[in-house]
């Protein structure tokens, strides 16, 4: 489920762990980041620091490195570093990724990785973003359950052909991956994106919710679905491996069933 | 790292992006479902368009002499029939309405500031409307021997000659 990163094929040992004695491979890399600090410059710049590490590395401990022993104004979102909590999604190699899904041995290690902040979302300092335009879009979809009826005293059943209908979009975790690599959003950041629409997908297609038509009215906008021109930028940069573009074409495949 | 004397914050920030104390307010929602036509009539007209480009290619420049046929004693004849005006009249409409309206997207896609949409949109809806009008007029009121002309500049078909 999901989407493996791979650019190269130096898979295995380049040099033997001098000191250890263990057999955990080492790399020298060189890491370029796109550095801003809104106090002291008025324009970003790319700083590159050489590095040794494990075969085992991932991106974000490549930053973890530098932010620890080399320079510690070095700023990035991060929270549990294992793919589930969607802060860490940059653009490495000029790819929408999550730092510590991507393993450095999967990348191409004779060139310097670059590490950019996401695009389309106003830069607040090095590789943090400021995610509340893709937060607004995400709430304007009511990414909630909607019932009317009485609350059940048990849970709210529902089929296992019900729930594998919208299976795919409960794995979201909102890292904006999808959004920001979206060239429609880029332009002015107007267009829902492909998160909020994935979201709302997921209540759409639920048998429990009853606000589906509400969320198509609102989906039915200038900025909605009509604005998703089917790049599939937003499938390929799913850390989840959502198929977000055929998420999409679903949802443009209800408007028409509701408005019809 | 030393600390400048001054601190120059002028790059685009986040909060330049807040209206009346709101950040990054939404432009308003437009309850149409003019996109949705639009959409479904890209489909729709680019599945038209495909029968009626390639018949029209496949009778002008394959049945019979081919492309040596075509002058204008040819599209003379061929506007003679209403057959092939209302086949040029759909394809003329169909055409330039799917290619104004990709046009609208990639103008909305790639113009960046509200004022520069306007204009090139201004622009464009000009363009396309002078083309579509020109050319249905060209259509039903084409003449291909007027009476009175000089009969020297009349083509090999007409009875005046």
């Amino acid at each position: 489920m999901s989407t493996a990163v791979t650019e190269n094929q130096n898979q295995d040992a380049q040099q033997p762990d001098a000191e250890g004695g263990q057999s955990i491979p080492t790399y020298d890399i060189v890491l370029q980041v796109r550095r801003y600090d809104p106090e002291f410059e008025t324009e970003a710049h790319w700083d590159e620091w050489k590095l040794t590490m494990y075969g085992t590395d991932r991106v974000l401990d490549a930053l973890h490195k530098v932010k620890w022993e080399l320079d510690g104004s070095l700023s990035f979102r991060r929270s549990c570093a294992h793919g589930v909590c969607g802060s860490d999604a940059m653009r490495i190699n000029g790819r929408n990724r999550l730092a510590c899904k991507t393993l450095l041995k999967d990348l191409d290690l004779s060139k310097p990785i670059t590490v950019e902040p996401i695009k389309g979302l106003p830069c607040e300092k090095d590789l943090i973003v400021d995610m509340e335009p893709f937060f607004q879009s995400y709430r304007e979809i009511m990414p909630f359950l909607v019932n009317e009826d009485h609350t059940p005293t048990g849970e709210r059943f529902q089929s296992q052909e019900d729930r594998e209908r919208f299976d795919d979009t409960t794995k979201c975790i909102l890292c904006a991956a999808c959004t920001s690599s979206c060239p429609v959003f880029w332009t002015d950041g107007q267009y829902f994106g492909p998160a909020a629409i994935v979201n709302a997908h997921r209540f759409i297609f639920d048998s429990r919710d009853q606000a589906g038509d509400m969320r198509l009215e609102i989906l039915n906008d200038k900025e909605g679905v009509w604005r998703c021109r089917t790049t599939f930028n937003c499938t390929e940069a799913c850390p989840r491996g959502i198929q977000v573009t055929k998420a999409i074409a679903e949802v443009k495949k209800a408007v028409f069933a509701s408005a019809l | 790292m030393s600390t400048p004397l001054k601190t120059k914050i002028s790059v685009p920030r986040s909060r330049d992006l807040e209206v009346d104390g709101v950040k990054y307010n939404r432009a308003g929602s437009s309850r149409s479902s003019f996109e949705m036509f639009a959409w479904l009539f890209m489909r729709m007209s680019g599945v038209v368009l495909i029968v009626l480009v390639f018949g029209h290619l496949f009778v002008n420049l394959m049945v019979g002499e081919g492309v040596h046929a075509v002058d204008f004693g040819f599209v003379g004849g061929k506007w003679a029939s209403p057959f092939w005006q209302v086949w040029d009249l759909v394809m003329l409409w169909l055409a330039m309405l799917h290619g104004t309206n990709g046009m609208r997207t990639i103008i909305d896609d790639y113009a960046g500031r509200a004022t520069t949409r306007f204009w090139l949109k201004v622009l464009l809806f000009v363009a396309s409307a002078f083309v579509i009008l020109l050319g249905t007029m060209v259509i039903f009121t084409f003449e291909p021997c007027p009476a009175g002309a000089d009969p020297s500049l009349l083509a090999s078909f007409c009875s005046a000659q």
